[in-house]
């Protein structure tokens, strides 16, 4: 790789800009697919183009034979996004514990004795009213939004602005009693069947977590099987 | 839990510096290869785009594998680094090199390294 892509690829990672490598798996040529790239040497025709757009949009890295010639495009997609909702006790562990696993976290809670530095270290954190700031985030297909509050006046609007948007996961704390609830009030607000069928609460998986980490281990969980678990296969 | 003590990764990219180690090394005079899963066959330890940087003492980030082809690919990347010329490696079970090498989960990976220019 050249020096000069190695930079542009940083600066567009820090940018939070998508960007893809195409390499020439036979020569080594190679051309840097992102704003301001420099000029690469490998030259990126039509059919190419077509792959490295879906290589971005699938969010997946692929290897690809054109004519005689094998290509590796690499995608450099921003990291995936979590938004917690509760500055509360799981989110002091779900919050580091998601930053490890590669997500880009925000953490909103209004309330000022919650939402602080000394609990969320290094954490981007956000007072906002939860429908506000909501509305401030890009929520799209590779955002997971998760409510931890256990109170309607903060989870709800948090849920109702997910709901209108498309993020991979929604997660709400809750048992289920709690969770009946919360399907009556979103019901007479006007959500249907499919979209509440789109909140998984109880959040997490049933794997018996009983202490804040084990819930937010739950919880990493089933988002990972909802991005990557293929469907099972049929019985032979 | 109020003055929890969890050191906190950044939060873009956590634990993937791998690049940045690369150009960290670059920067310093160092050689530096990069290799780069880009097919798999069956069962293997690393999705297709984990990437290992290696710098000319073997130092590395990342991983191409959970262990098992590492050393082989610090040596290729070397030689990568001594001729300049990039590589495409396949590790798998019937491979001759694999006895020693090999990936004990049975898959086939191939591995493209080259060299940051």
């Amino acid at each position: 790789m050249k020096a000069a892509s190695l930079t542009a690829l940083i600066e567009a990672r820090a940018g939070k800009i998508p960007a893809a490598l195409v390499t020439d798996l036979d020569g080594g040529m190679q051309t840097l697919v992102a704003p301001d790239a420099p000029d690469g040497d490998l030259p990126i025709g039509d059919a190419l183009q077509r792959f490295v757009e879906i290589a971005l949009a699938d969010d997946k890295c692929m290897s690809v034979d054109i004519g005689d010639r094998r290509y590796f495009i690499q995608v450099f997609n921003p990291p995936r996004r979590m938004v917690i909702v509760g500055a509360v006790h799981i989110g002091q562990v779900l919050a580091p514990m998601a930053a490890l696993a590669g997500y880009a976290v925000t953490v909103i809670d209004p309330r000022g004795a919650f939402a602080t530095e000394a609990r969320f270290p290094g954490i981007e954190l956000n007072t906002a009213w939860p429908d506000d700031a909501l509305e401030g985030i890009d929520i799209d297909r590779r955002t997971a939004v998760v409510t931890l509050t256990h109170d309607p006046k903060l989870d709800d609007p948090a849920l109702k602005t997910a709901l209108r948007k498309a993020p991979f996961y929604i997660g709400a704390l809750g048992s289920k009693r709690t969770h009946a609830k919360r399907v009556e009030r979103l019901r007479e607000a006007g959500f249907g069947d499919a979209d509440i069928a789109r909140i998984h609460a109880p959040v997490g998986l049933d794997i018996g977590a009983v202490s804040p980490a084990e819930i937010a281990v739950s919880i990493l969980g089933e988002m990972t099987e909802l991005l990557h678990r293929k469907p099972p296969r049929e019985a032979a | 839990m109020t003055n929890t003590t969890i050191k906190t990764p950044p939060t873009t990219g956590a634990l993937d510096n791998i690049l940045e180690q690369a150009a960290a090394w670059r920067a310093e005079g160092r050689k530096v290869g990069l290799a780069t899963v880009v097919r798999t066959w069956g069962s293997s330890p690393r999705p297709v785009g984990s990437q290992l940087a290696v710098d000319e003492a073997g130092a590395m980030a990342g991983s191409v594998s959970g262990g098992c082809v590492e050393g082989a690919v610090v040596d290729e990347a070397r030689a990568a680094m001594a001729d300049g010329k990039p590589r495409l490696l396949e590790f798998n079970v019937s491979n001759e090199e694999a006895w020693e090498v090999g990936l004990a989960c049975g898959g086939t990976i191939e591995v493209f390294v080259e060299t940051l220019e």
